[in-house]
């Protein structure tokens, strides 16, 4: 970033978790559905600032960015968003149902 | 042609370390829509975007190790302006 030393690349594959996918997907489907484009994407993540890339993983920012464009766009309220995040973390740790299975 | 030296807040895609550097056009690549409205989710103006060589003299000046070589940028029109004799090697 910004012409920084970013030290080796590592090039070998490595696994997403499935938290990751499901950031991936949304990305996809909030896209395709047109409530943000790749530039609105890249722009949230450029506004972020150097911490973030040295604090946050690479699809911690992504659904950070997700987020901010699908408020922008009226999908969903950060009313909205707080309540479902209480919901969620109620199911504990764990992805809940879908865990037990 | 030599990009804009303009550093306005929001979202740009001409890189940074390519503003008020020379280069030549290497070829016009047609009209694409403009980045800088499609990020806030404008309606946005299809511009040309051009594909733009530079020199690694040009681009690192004395710090760099292959002055010679290119390095290629696809920048929009309105981020170009006239610039006295291309750095073509």
């Amino acid at each position: 970033m910004g012409g920084g030393a970013a030290g080796p690349v590592p090039s070998e594959q490595h696994d997403f978790s499935l938290w990751e996918k499901r950031v991936d997907a949304l990305m996809i489907i909030a896209s395709s559905k047109g409530h943000f484009t790749v530039d609105g994407l890249r722009r949230v993540l450029e506004d972020m600032g150097e911490d973030a890339f040295e604090t946050m993983t690479y699809y911690e920012r992504w659904i950070a960015s997700v987020n901010q464009n699908l408020i922008e766009a009226g999908v969903y309220t950060t009313a909205e968003l707080a309540q479902r995040m209480t919901q969620v973390a109620a199911r504990g740790t764990t992805y809940g149902e879908a865990a037990s299975d | 042609m030599r990009v804009r030296a303009d550093m306005p807040p929001g979202h740009v895609r001409t890189p940074g370390y390519l503003r008020g550097k020379i280069g030549w056009v290497e070829r016009t690549l047609g009209p694409f829509p403009n980045p800088e409205q499609l990020a806030y989710g404008l309606n946005a103006q299809a511009l040309p975007l051009m594909r733009v060589r530079f020199s690694m003299a040009e681009v690192w000046g004395d710090a760099s190790e292959t002055p010679t070589d290119t390095i290629d940028a696809e920048i929009y029109s309105h981020w170009l302006e006239p610039a006295e004799a291309p750095h073509a090697p």
